[in-house]
């Protein structure tokens, strides 16, 4: 299999994580979900460093983000699907 | 049934006591904060030994002053440690720290400075100590199996490959030498929050779960909801974790619970520095998540090696305990190489598989557990840090 760029937890998640260096605006991602070892392709709307995450669906203000299947907080701002989702979109629901 | 893990062994200090410990410390341990000086001069004269410097011991009480204690005579209880000076200012606290350490069987002896003086404590001490060199330096490693060893675990700098890659490895290995027999060890209490569900659901029965529970409420409740000026959001996840891509505690969370594997579940709780008491098996301990204080802690409870995930590089050791870094980070391991023992970057290239990754840290361990120096020993990372309660009186 080539190297993914982009690999989700669980089918269920609506974020993934990008695992190469440099990752540009453009780049046509190969994106495996490691449960099950499936993957599609997804392009990239943001220059995205490594480890950060970018949204699988379109996410309004007000969504809930799962990744592992699970609640990871709210989405504070919108997220389009390839779009990058931090701490300027996604903030937690707890304390 | 017999696994290909069963049979694996290593050449380990059989103590007093029947307790298996990797390293062949003399330690010289300061009771208190105004005792660090004497046990650097006495570390300094006698080569081989090991001075452990802290900032606490006085003037505290209750549960916070226990916590001193727990920590002092667990550190010298650790197999790790062959013979132990302890140094206080005063007779009595010296005492009771030596006569706890004493249980173990092992060599201890104390030495109080007040109507002696620094110099003279330190000429005494440094007589017994050098004793306690020439014997411990004859003692020999012998074959032990693998369910000898006691593993802890706890990682940091986290990002979200720790949670793909490095904690996931350590979960493997869990799951495949739990049942041969080790005892194991997981903690970082306030981070669970966000995954305080799946960790209640992974102890081994619902009594268990339940007091699991109610010290992790006890926490949100007793420390952050009672000392919190905002949502954590610098603290809990860190800097290093945001930088790393990590958003929410609750992420963050869930990528720390990968440590304890797909089938291995917690037998019992241990309060801070705790040693176990329900046999070999996997254990939760209340514990900070700043890695030099939860080291520290799980090292005070008897563990002999600690396995250490990280993403962004916390490069943190520990004076008695080896520290095993895994990390799954391309560019960690790139521009940080020599903080990491185990390279499990291959997993995001989807060119090493969880079980590859978990047999290479089994295949580390093992090396570490015969006297292989980890990176953080390497590069003298000792970092030895008290856990406060709360203020002294």
């Amino acid at each position: 299999m080539s190297i993914p760029q982009l690999l989700v937890h669980d089918p269920k998640d609506n974020v993934g994580v990008v695992v190469v260096e440099g990752l540009k605006a453009g780049t046509k991602m190969l994106c495996v979900v490691t449960h099950d070892n499936s993957s599609f392709e997804l392009e990239a709307k943001h220059d995205v460093p490594i480890g950060h995450k970018i949204a699988l669906a379109d996410l309004k203000k007000g969504d809930t983000a799962i990744k592992y299947g699970e609640d990871i907080g709210r989405m504070v701002g919108d997220a389009k699907k390839g779009e990058h989702v931090h701490v300027h979109n996604l903030k937690t629901k707890r304390w | 049934m017999a696994s290909k893990y069963s049979n694996l062994t290593f050449k380990g200090y059989r103590r007093e006591n029947g307790r298996v410990g990797v390293r062949n410390h003399v330690v010289i341990l300061p009771v208190d904060d105004i005792s660090n000086a004497a046990c650097e001069a006495v570390a300094n004269n006698i080569k081989g030994t090991l001075a452990l410097p802290h900032s606490y011991g006085r003037l505290q009480f209750g549960e916070d002053l226990d916590l001193h204690f727990r920590t002092m005579i667990g550190t010298g209880s650790n197999p790790n440690v062959a013979a132990v000076i302890v140094i206080g200012i005063e007779p009595g606290w010296t005492k009771r720290i030596v006569d706890g350490i004493a249980e173990t069987g092992k060599p201890v002896t104390g030495f109080a400075i007040e109507q002696n003086g620094d110099l003279k404590t330190i000429m005494d001490a440094s007589r017994k100590a050098k004793e306690y060199v020439h014997w411990a330096t004859e003692l020999q490693r012998e074959e032990c199996s693998v369910s000898d060893l006691w593993v802890s675990t706890k990682c940091g700098e986290s990002d979200t490959t720790t949670g793909l890659g490095s904690c996931p490895t350590v979960g493997n290995m869990y799951d495949k030498l739990l049942p041969e027999g080790i005892y194991g060890v997981f903690g970082e209490t306030s981070e669970i929050t966000g995954a305080e569900h799946i960790a209640k659901a992974r102890a081994i029965n619902p009594e268990v779960g339940e007091r699991w529970y109610k010290m992790w409420k006890a926490y949100q409740d007793d420390v952050i909801e009672a000392h919190k000026v905002d949502d954590l959001s610098e603290s809990q996840p860190t800097k290093g974790n945001i930088e790393g891509g990590l958003t929410t505690i609750e992420e963050k969370a869930l990528g720390n619970l990968e440590k304890i594997g797909r089938t291995s579940k917690y037998i019992d709780i241990l309060g801070p520095a705790e040693a176990p008491k329900s046999g070999n098996g996997l254990y939760f301990m209340d514990s900070s998540s700043a890695a030099a204080e939860c080291v520290t802690l799980m090292a005070a409870g008897g563990y002999v090696i600690h396995t250490f995930p990280t993403g962004q590089g916390n490069i943190v050791g520990n004076p008695i305990v080896p520290v095993v870094k895994i990390s799954a980070n391309p560019r960690t391991v790139r521009t940080m190489s020599e903080h990491i023992d185990v390279d499990v970057s291959g997993i995001l290239r989807r060119e090493m598989t969880i079980d590859e990754a978990g047999d290479a840290l089994i295949d580390t361990i093992m090396r570490t557990a015969n006297g292989r120096f980890t990176a953080a020993e390497a590069l003298g990372h000792r970092e030895f840090v008290m856990t406060k309660l709360y203020r002294s009186a």
